[in-house]
């Protein structure tokens, strides 16, 4: 994107003398940041409103009426039945239990193979290295839809189908964690790494003491978005697991709304879990999300 | 550079390779031979040539597929191009609460589609509150089904999507914006020019390149929508709003005829093959011009 980076030149316009159009303009701009807020509020109430509603209906007894006209928003008489009742419709634990396997598996696998390769590829030379790069960024524009009836397959020779080792291992790696993690170790200086291995550190142990923690603003990036990827993945765990008991959460809330559309009260209490571990996360992650996003959206 | 030993890399990389080998490239490698053989079930299939891709053209379900994939592309591409810009741009002031609006702005990228869909599943019924907000701003007179009314069920995914995307680009947009100088948009202020003005003749023109960057991003991930197709309406009613990807999954994971649906898997990839070389080619002309 270096093409956004030019300047243009400033304009030297003095700007300490007021003049009449420019108390105009003051007036233009007071007008403009109340248009702003009101934009954003508008906006706001869109993008909070359907969680709020959400919420809601989850804290409504089965006494109130969730078509009430006009709507309700603050129940009459808030309730947490329906999040006790939800765990008895569908095993809603066993799902939360079944997803954080899942994600923290991907998560430590994309770190570590991820960190591995990446080392490997920015600081080994190596026969084969150019072309294996050259294949990895090749197929990164080959999205998942595309092959799945063939990972479908695979899974299903290694006996894995049903299994969360299945719902895992074809997220255990993506080509974009290696490349992020190549891209931080090519920004390292060299030298503390010689150094180390002058004074006679294994290959291993200077990567591991001496390359992996200078990583950890990259290494969080990929920790942040493998966890959230494979948290929020839906079509491939569809595709996996078969029995009820192993779904993971995106897959079990789909199954609680297919058995439980009668039951909004219950679909929302579901949903609601489900968003508090992710928010949670990016509550106290915000700036590497955003960093995250910059950094996706570039390479991906 | 201290000499080592020739296996050294190999062992560092042996994890990937292992599963990006067993569970990406072997699976690239075997959608295309198995878009050209019958394999179905648990069957192996024998060579079918391009009979598949013909059989295809014939399908009517998959023609339905490919223009419903087209309409949600065309349609979902410039919104998610143009509203995030605008939200950018309304959050990049040095105005008190931007960075809580920005959060906000934020959270339903961090909900997984599922969430969103069941979300607005419920607010879209035609009982919904999606409904009676519209009508109480006199937008409509009687409710609507948006889920279950053949010709709204697609916009109405769309419109998820939609949702769901914004927070996204105008991330992405918002790091775009940080190489938009100030003094130019003061510059133009004090010579009477108004906001819209001023996006239009100096941002857009700055932001090009990250604009062709979400098109692009937009793009690929429109066709291939799976997850609020299949939540908000299954593809239904009377597959109105069934893409590729849900028909991919109707016959090659439902139906599994293996061999035909991964011949559609290739007219999929060609498809997101056209929009990466598009964008190739628009970045391309810029960095010359």
């Amino acid at each position: 994107m270096s093409a956004t980076t030019r300047q243009p030149p400033k304009a030297g316009r003095p700007r300490s003398v007021a003049s009449p159009a420019q108390r105009g303009t003051k007036a233009r701009v007071a007008a403009g940041i109340g248009g702003r807020y009101v934009l954003l509020l508008v906006v706001l109430a869109v993008t909070v409103g359907p969680f709020a509603w959400q919420v809601s209906t989850s804290l409504k007894g089965l006494g109130e009426n969730i078509f009430a006209f006009p709507p309700q928003l603050v129940p009459d008489e808030p309730t947490l039945r329906n999040y006790a009742r939800v765990a008895e419709a569908i095993p809603l634990w066993r799902y939360l239990g079944n997803s954080t396997i899942v994600a923290t598996a991907v998560t430590l696998t994309n770190c570590l193979f991820g960190a591995m390769a990446g080392y490997a590829l920015a600081r080994m030379r190596f026969r084969g290295r150019n072309a294996l790069f050259a294949a990895m960024i090749a197929t990164l524009i080959i999205p998942f839809e595309v092959i799945m009836i063939s990972v479908f397959l695979v899974t299903r020779g290694l006996g894995l189908i049903n299994t969360l080792a299945g719902a895992m291992l074809p997220l255990a790696i993506s080509v974009l964690s290696i490349f992020i993690m190549r891209q931080a170790f090519l920004a390292l200086p060299r030298e503390v790494e010689e150094a180390a291995r002058v004074d006679g550190a294994g290959e291993w142990q200077t990567f591991w003491r001496i390359g992996l923690p200078s990583v950890r603003g990259s290494l969080a990036v990929v920790a942040i978005f493998s966890f959230m990827f494979a948290w929020d993945d839906f079509l491939w765990p569809l595709i996996v697991l078969r029995d009820p008991q192993n779904f993971t959460l995106t897959v079990g809330l789909v199954f609680l709304e297919n058995q439980f559309s009668a039951d909004q009260r219950l679909v929302a209490a579901g949903t609601v879990i489900s968003i508090i571990p992710v928010l949670a996360l990016f509550v106290f992650l915000q700036r590497q999300f955003f960093r995250g996003v910059g950094q996706a959206a570039v390479k991906g | 550079m201290i000499g080592r030993r020739w296996y050294v890399p190999w062992l560092f990389l042996l994890p990937s390779l292992l599963v990006l080998g067993v569970f990406y490239w072997w699976p690239i490698a075997n959608t295309g031979v198995l878009s050209m053989t019958d394999a179905h079930a648990i069957r192996g299939g024998s060579f079918t040539g391009l009979d598949n891709f013909v059989r295809l053209a014939g399908d009517p379900f998959f023609r339905n597929a490919l223009k419903n994939s087209a309409v949600f592309t065309i349609g979902v591409v410039p919104l998610l191009v143009i509203l995030p810009l605008l939200l950018a741009v309304l959050v990049n002031a040095k105005l008190p609460g931007m960075s809580f609006f920005r959060t906000v702005f934020f959270s339903p990228v961090v909900a997984s589609m599922v969430v969103a869909a069941l979300l607005w599943g419920w607010m879209l019924r035609s009982d919904g509150l999606f409904n009676w907000v519209l009508i109480r701003l006199q937008i409509l007179n009687e409710p609507v089904g948006w889920l279950t009314d053949p010709a709204l069920a697609l916009i109405s995914v769309m419109f998820v999507t939609v949702w769901k995307g914004l927070g996204y680009y105008m991330i992405i947009y918002l790091a775009g914006l940080q190489n938009v100088p100030e003094e130019l948009h003061e510059a133009a202020t004090v010579d009477g020019a108004g906001a819209f003005r001023r996006l239009w003749s100096i941002t857009v023109p700055l932001l090009r390149p990250t604009m062709v960057l979400v098109a692009t991003l937009a793009a690929i991930s429109a066709i291939k929508v799976f997850t609020e197709v299949f939540v908000l309406t299954g593809g239904g009613p009377r597959r109105s709003s069934q893409t590729l990807v849900p028909y991919i999954y109707e016959r090659g994971i439902v139906g599994l005829e293996m061999g035909y649906a991964s011949a559609m898997s290739i007219v999929l990839f060609a498809l997101v093959l056209v929009f990466t070389v598009l964008a190739g080619r628009l970045t391309r002309k810029r960095a010359q011009a």
